[in-house]
């Protein structure tokens, strides 16, 4: 397998890098090679931010940001028209998005089309599942269904037993709920 | 025989100093050294260690309390960065002459100013004259290994010299990357127990160290012979990291080759920018444009006779510096160094400096491809275009 890269947008605060961390612990869970680093400046609750992924069934050893994904993940819509989200985005990579919005409408606001584009309303969910807005965990469910490299099951286990160690068992529960539902609800045009 | 582990490369750090389980830690924080010693602390507190946390209030302090320490006849670590490595200037220098081996897990990042916490290797470089073995790692799996086998070289009878192991700032300190952690039993058994030389709690044996040598003493004599342990050293570092290999699978030397078999122009660099450098050769090979890389691991002692024995036979090489040496233009320090071993050669190679990465700059695959891209037509024209470049300057 060729090395698939990813590249998160999110805001400061909406828990991407721990998403990003959680998706590697997820492949090493898998066997797979991986790598999860964010790009680093001053953390500033609600500020742009980026972070990647590597995954690989090959050891990975490049050390450098990802200026090509294959998949672009936009945690926050409000930075679909602050940052160039699509930058570098290989010809046949993909994005996701966290947002309830139309499909066909987002790719025509966005100029994506003929870009594989998915969207999940992960900041909803969370509301509905957790309590509030923390959209990492369903749109990391979207992004597990869309990789197909790491099983449903697997991935849930994993982050029950994350959320139980860190958090408490009803914040776990809570948790794999949105994780599962965001897995069965993304969509894709 | 070992673990996987998702972890990031600070982590992996703390695990080693857990398995050398040291009997003195004296550090202060500093990005993005910080998190090694915030995890260590917390095995200390969790009584996983035996180790004597030391707090003090500054780098001068936590390099002088490991001399201290190491002159009792403890096994001392420390880590540090950039501002912090800068700080222990002068007592680098006592640990060095007092010949203790301490081992130092340096997190490389850059000097002021202006203020930046990113990676480049002005601070290790600005202490190559130390007298301090400097090991440098690719990535988190080799700095862990670095350091399990630095504690086996700094205490060696024939070197008795501190070690520092450097690996990227953030670049590998802070990402998650997939670790194979060694078993605990295996590793305690290749570190082994350290019987100091003259430890100053041997109350048996009274000694004085440090003391004033003066005009008539034996200062000249004590330097030579630390140069003469440095060169030992050398072998020392062979040796353990071939011993290292038959433990735990994975052998060290001085450097790592990738395609100098039949390569026209070689890439010598350090570090983290060896995989980026390692990828884009690849790819470059699969065109017929034969690159070679050669991965310097250590960079003191330095290994200038045998990196002539082997770099004299490529036509181009090309030398990657995360520093500069502020010589006025004539390159950074590693290429320095390169050429001024080069000039024992028979055969001279063309020479190209490529500056990059200052202040963390990202050494991106563009970036190397471009670089690459005019080393292979300096091999394939027998002449380098530009001597100095910096690469990835904004103009």
């Amino acid at each position: 397998m060729a090395i698939v890269e990813i590249r998160w947008h999110a805001r400061g605060g909406q828990g991407a890098v721990t998403a990003a961390k959680l998706l590697a612990e997820m492949a090493l869970q898998q066997d797979l090679y991986f790598q999860a680093f964010p790009e680093y400046g001053p953390e500033r609750m609600g500020a742009p931010i980026q972070c990647f992924n590597r995954l690989s069934t090959e050891p990975i050893n490049i050390y450098c940001s990802v200026d090509n994904p294959h998949l672009v993940v936009v945690v926050d819509p409000s930075l679909l028209g602050a940052v160039d989200f699509a930058a570098g985005l290989v010809p046949d990579g993909s994005v996701l998005v966290n947002t309830g919005e139309d499909l066909g409408h987002l790719q025509q606001r966005f100029d994506l089309a003929g870009r594989k584009v998915y969207a999940v309303n992960a900041s909803g969910i969370s509301l509905e599942t957790v309590g509030r807005a923390m959209p990492n965990t369903p749109i990391l469910g979207a992004l597990v269904k869309i990789l197909g490299l790491i099983p449903l099951e697997k991935a849930a286990a994993y982050l029950h037993d994350y959320f139980n160690e860190h958090f408490n068992a009803d914040l776990a529960a809570k948790n794999v709920q949105a994780f599962e539902r965001a897995y069965g609800e993304v969509r894709s045009a | 025989m070992s673990k996987t582990m998702a972890i990031v490369g600070t982590d992996a750090i703390a695990e080693a100093m857990r398995q050398i389980d040291p009997e003195v830690v004296a550090a202060y924080p500093i990005t993005p050294q910080t998190a090694i010693v915030e995890k260590f602390s917390e095995y200390v507190a969790d009584g996983l260690v035996n180790t004597q946390m030391v707090k003090v209030e500054s780098e001068h302090s936590a390099m002088s309390a490991c001399v201290g320490a190491a002159a009792a006849g403890g096994r001392v670590m420390t880590a540090t960065s950039s501002q912090g490595l800068a700080l222990m200037w002068e007592i680098l220098y006592v640990a060095s002459g007092l010949r203790l081996p301490i081992v130092l897990v340096n997190v490389n990042r850059t000097l002021s100013a202006p203020i930046n916490i990113h990676c480049d290797h002005s601070d290790s470089m600005g202490a190559r004259d130390a007298s301090w073995i400097q090991i440098y790692s690719e990535n988190a799996q080799e700095a862990y290994h670095n350091v399990l086998q630095a504690v086996r070289i700094a205490e060696h009878p024939e070197v008795r010299l501190p070690v520092m192991v450097n690996l990227d700032g953030f670049i590998i300190s802070h990402a998650v990357d997939r670790i194979d952690i060694l078993d605990d039993a295996p590793v305690r058994e290749f570190i082994g127990e350290y019987s100091p030389a003259y430890p100053l709690l041997d109350v048996a044996n009274p000694v004085s160290v440090g003391m004033f040598d003066g005009l008539y003493g034996y200062f000249f004599e004590a330097k030579r012979a630390q140069e003469a342990s440095m060169e030992k050293a050398m072998y020392v570092i062979q040796q353990v990291g071939e011993e290292f290999g038959q433990r735990f699978g994975r052998p060290y030397g001085l450097w790592e080759e990738y395609g100098l078999e039949d390569a026209r122009a070689c890439v010598v660099a350090l570090n983290s920018a060896c995989g980026t450098i390692r990828t884009v050769i690849e790819a470059m090979r699969q065109e017929g444009k034969k690159i070679g890389l050669l991965k310097l691991r250590v960079f003191r002692p330095w290994p200038g006779q045998e990196l002539v024995r082997v770099l004299q036979h490529f036509p181009v090489v090309a030398v990657f510096d995360r520093a500069l040496a502020f010589k006025g233009g004539h390159g950074g320090p590693l290429y320095t160094e390169v050429a001024a071993s080069l000039y024992e050669a028979e055969k001279r190679p063309l020479l190209a400096n490529y500056v990059y990465g200052l202040g963390g700059r990202d050494l991106s695959v563009s970036m190397v491809r471009q670089a690459l891209e005019e080393i292979w037509q300096a091999a394939e024209a027998g002449r380098v275009a530009s001597r100095v470049n910096y690469l990835g300057l904004r103009e």
